[in-house]
């Protein structure tokens, strides 16, 4: 697969809560076919401290426009650099990196976790998934309510469950502490991205009831194209690069520490 | 003072961009450091490795290595940590399954080899004495990342003395050296290399260093010690090849820091023979073609016609 390595336009950047932000480039080129979960490294300039790019899912494309969007939850001075970018700016992108979910082969029911910046992959595998004719069940989870994005998007690919820590939104706590987990659960497969706490917690759950699960790992990395070797995760085959191996893993190779 | 250039090499049809390190005649003068390139196969999705002066493949060892543990990298002013740990799939793996993909790229394809002892390093060399596409070894003894072996044989002269030697006698492929700043004195090291047959020295490797989470009290490599990288070295790197380059005869790869075709140059006006793009790799995979189209603009600049009458052309 050839990648893209551009000077992109922003085109649109929104703040739908405080220290949350969409950030829409124009491509100078064709953009590729992108898959869910396959993410882009955005070179952050003029940021003092601040001397790799940074690694974010891509939440969205349109072919036809030629846009590629991003969602960006400020966490620190590289995010901060990107939150202050305004339409018109010129950012270097390079995608599409990674693996990505890979799609039932047959008819299942899919269930998707997330909680924070964790979001991001699932416009994406929710478009591909009702295409297939599976309508999904997203599950998300924040502290707050104002930390609960993108509802309205993802009910247009199936339905919509929440958890809030302050119980200001949805359910009160963690999403594995959703009711949804108290019955049989009956999905075929869980797609999961999020903080690593929460994903651990969603696979013990997967293992216990024998459900195939699929998680997206956010590791540091230097470069985000398999060159340096630093964003490695054990699995059973040892050390893998979770930006080129990855990001997406069945939880079942990897191997969590506890 | 310009030593070492135009005079013995006019033999050689030479583009303006040709150098040559011993016997090896390189297409220009810039190559990709080892680490910081995989084995190629990743970068060919990005651009073809065809235009590169050559290609110092991810470091090898006899057995497979898995590195040390996550998190292995930190970004730091002006620069990065890693402790990678030289992770490999060892020696076997890479001549029966890396090198017949690889083989076909038309550029040096230079192999950096490691051990824990001289016998390790010995057994790698030899290994790689039937692949001819391999031009070129660079012996390894300042990886700062791993316990045994690597920078322990950089850092005092006989112990690189000994590895160089009994590598020089394994090998029979063109010989780099590779040199750790991690030393009181790099001059006294790349001398000796060079009088146990070396016929080329890279420099430099790493420069140890740490970083430390106040939040959490806590290192942030695993290993607490790792190797700092990028342009917070350059300065230091341009004075030990300047350093290097008057006290030995046989040409210099230069490394440390290099951004853009400026800092390339001002490594070959310190004496490198020719420089190795490392971390810049990881910010922009296309900066090596970058650079080598700079070099050439450089050149046409000042009128100059071959990029080796730059070399320890510093007027110092």
């Amino acid at each position: 697969m050839t990648k893209v390595v551009e000077d992109h336009i922003v085109s649109a950047i929104e703040n739908p809560a405080k220290g949350h932000y969409f950030i829409t480039f124009q491509s100078p080129v064709k953009i590729p076919e992108i898959l869910p979960g396959n993410f882009a490294e955005i070179q952050i300039s003029n940021t003092e401290g601040v001397f790799l790019r940074r690694p974010f899912s891509i939440l969205d494309v349109d072919y036809n426009k030629n846009t590629i969007s991003f969602y960006v939850k400020v966490v620190g001075k590289g995010t901060g650099s990107l939150a202050r970018l305004q339409s018109g700016d010129i950012v270097n992108l390079i995608y599409p990196l990674g693996n990505s979910y890979p799609l039932p082969e047959k008819e299942e029911k899919a269930l998707i976790v997330t909680g924070g910046s964790g979001i991001a992959p699932f416009i994406l595998l929710g478009k591909q998934l009702k295409a297939i004719n599976i309508t999904a069940t997203f599950l998300i989870g924040g502290k707050s309510k104002t930390d609960i994005l993108l509802t309205g998007e993802f009910s247009k690919y199936g339905e919509v469950l929440v958890t809030t820590e302050d119980g200001t939104l949805g359910e009160k706590g963690f999403v594995t502490q959703h009711s949804l987990f108290r019955g049989s659960l009956g999905f075929d497969v869980i797609y999961t991205c999020g903080p690593g706490p929460m994903m651990k917690a969603v696979a013990e759950i997967a293992k216990n009831k024998g459900i195939h699960c699929l998680a997206s790992l956010e590791n540091m990395m230097a470069c985000g194209f398999g060159i340096c070797l630093c964003c490695v995760a054990p699995t059973q085959e040892g050390n893998k690069r979770v930006c080129y191996e990855g990001p997406v893993f069945d939880i079942n190779f990897l191997k969590w520490e506890n | 003072m310009l030593r070492r250039t135009g005079v013995r090499y006019k033999f050689f049809e030479m583009g303006k961009l040709n150098v040559r390190i011993h016997e090896l005649e390189f297409k220009n003068p810039v190559t990709v450091a080892s680490g910081t390139f995989g084995f190629g196969l990743e970068m060919s999705e990005f651009f073809n490795l065809s235009l590169l002066g050559g290609i110092f493949v991810k470091g090898l060892t006899v057995k497979n290595r898995e590195g040390n543990d996550y998190p292995r990298m930190a970004e730091t002013a002006s620069g990065m940590l890693n402790s990678v740990g030289l992770q490999n799939k060892g020696i076997d793996y890479f001549r029966d399954f890396i090198y017949p993909k690889i083989k076909d790229f038309d550029t040096h394809i230079i192999a950096n080899i490691n051990g824990s002892t001289i016998e390790e390093y010995v057994e790698v060399a030899e290994k790689l004495n039937d692949l001819d596409r391999v031009t070129a070894v660079e012996l390894n003894i300042s990886c700062p990342n791993v316990r045994e072996g690597g920078l322990h044989f950089g850092i005092s002269c006989p112990s690189a003395i000994a590895v160089t030697k009994a590598v020089r006698r394994a090998c029979n492929k063109t010989l780099i050296v590779k040199l750790s700043p991690n030393v009181t004195d790099i001059a006294e090291i790349a001398m000796a290399v060079e009088g146990a047959g070396a016929d080329s020295l890279s420099l430099i490797n790493t420069l140890l260093g740490m970083a430390v989470n106040a939040e959490t009290r806590k290192p942030v490599l695993s290993t607490v010690t790792g190797g700092l990288s990028g342009p917070a070295i350059k300065p230091v790197a341009l004075r030990m090849v300047w350093k290097v380059y008057k006290a030995v005869k046989i040409p210099l790869f230069g490394i440390g820091g290099i951004m853009n075709a400026t800092d390339a140059i001002e490594f070959i006006l310190a004496g490198s023979s020719a420089v190795q793009v490392g971390t810049a790799n990881f910010i922009d995979p296309l900066i090596s073609l970058k650079i080598i189209k700079g070099i050439e603009e450089y050149l046409d600049r000042h009128g100059i016609e071959s990029v080796t009458e730059l070399i320890g052309g510093l007027e110092a």
